[in-house]
C-alpha cells in the first residue's frame, strides 16, 4: 500500500529536498559572513553566483524550495483537515503541478542574464570549456 | 545518555514531551518559512538579479533594521527547522546508541556554530563609506 506509492515518493522527496536546503543554508551562512571582510571579498564571492554553472545549480535550489513548501502545506492539511488523508494522493499531484508552475517562470528569470550561454551549453556541451570568468 | 533517553522517551499520554513540541514546531516554523523564504527568494533572484546583490546592495538594505530582523528570523527559524529535520533523519538511520549520540552532538554543535556565525554577521555589519562599496552589479 505504501511502498512505491505517492506517500513514499512525497516522503522521500520531502526528506531529500529538506537535507539539500539545509546544506545550502550552511553554504549561504558562510558566504554571507564574507560581508565582514569588506566589499572586495564579498563581491568576489557574489560574482560566483552570476556564473552559468552556479545559476543552473540554483535552479535545483528553487525547485527544492517550491516542492518542500507546497508539500509542507500538504502535510499540514493531512494532519489538520479531516479529509486530508483521503485526498493525500491527489494533493501530492497538485503539489507537483504547483512546483512546476512556480518553477518555470522563476527558472527563466534566474537564467535570463546568461540564457544565451545556457542554450549554447545545452546544444553543445563543449562550449562550457570556453567559458571564462 | 540518561538525560537524552528521558528527553526522547516521548509521552504516551499524548501531550507534552520534546517530540510533541518538535511536531508542532515543524508545522509552525514551516508556515512562517513559506512566507520568509519565498519573499527572500523573490527579492534576491526575481525582482533583483543575483549579480546585483552586491556589498552596496546589502549596505543599502541593512540601513533599515527591518531587513536585519527579517534576515535574522530567516536564519533562526530556517536553521532550527532544518537542524530539527536532520535530527529526525539521524534518529531514523543511526544504528547504535553511540553513533546516535555522536551525530546528535555534531548536529547541536553545527546548529550553535552556524547560528552564532550568522547572528554575528548580521549584528556586526557596518558598511564602509559608499565610495568604497564597489559596483551596483557585477558580472563574471
Amino acid at each position: 500500500m505504501y511502498k512505491g506509492q505517492s506517500g513514499m515518493w512525497s516522503w522521500l522527496l520531502h526528506r531529500i529536498t529538506g537535507l539539500g536546503l539545509l546544506l545550502f543554508l550552511f553554504i549561504h551562512i558562510v558566504d554571507i559572513s564574507l560581508l565582514g571582510f569588506g566589499p572586495q571579498v564579498y563581491n568576489d564571492g557574489i560574482v560566483l553566483f552570476d556564473h552559468i554553472v552556479v545559476r543552473l545549480l540554483s535552479l535545483g535550489l528553487v525547485g527544492a524550495v517550491f516542492f518542500h513548501a507546497f508539500n509542507g502545506v500538504r502535510i499540514i492539511l493531512i494532519d489538520f483537515w479531516n479529509k486530508g488523508t483521503r485526498y493525500q494522493g491527489r494533493m501530492f499531484a497538485i503539489v507537483l503541478v504547483l512546483t512546476i508552475i512556480a518553477f518555470i517562470p522563476t527558472a527563466y528569470i534566474v537564467l535570463k542574464p546568461q540564457l544565451g550561454l545556457a542554450l549554447s551549453w545545452f546544444f553543445s556541451p563543449q562550449a562550457i570549456l570556453n567559458v571564462k570568468r | 545518555m540518561l538525560g537524552l533517553s528521558r528527553l526522547y522517551s516521548g509521552s504516551r499520554s499524548g501531550a507534552g514531551g520534546f517530540e510533541t513540541f518538535s511536531w508542532y514546531y515543524f508545522r509552525i516554523s514551516g508556515v512562517l518559512l513559506i512566507f520568509l523564504v519565498i519573499i527572500h527568494l523573490v527579492i534576491m533572484h526575481v525582482t533583483n538579479d543575483v549579480s546585483c546583490t552586491t556589498y552596496a546592495f546589502v549596505a543599502a538594505r541593512y540601513a533599515n533594521p527591518f531587513w536585519r530582523l527579517f534576515d535574522w528570523l530567516l536564519l533562526t527559524i530556517g536553521l532550527t527547522h532544518g537542524m530539527n529535520g536532520l535530527r529526525v533523519v539521524i534518529d531514523d538511520y543511526a544504528r547504535t546508541a553511540r553513533a546516535r549520540v555522536i551525530l546528535l552532538g555534531l548536529t547541536a554543535t553545527l546548529l550553535l556554530a552556524f547560528f552564532m556565525l550568522g547572528t554575528i554577521t548580521l549584528i556586526a555589519f557596518q558598511p564602509v563609506a559608499a565610495s568604497y562599496q564597489g559596483p551596483a552589479c557585477i558580472h563574471s
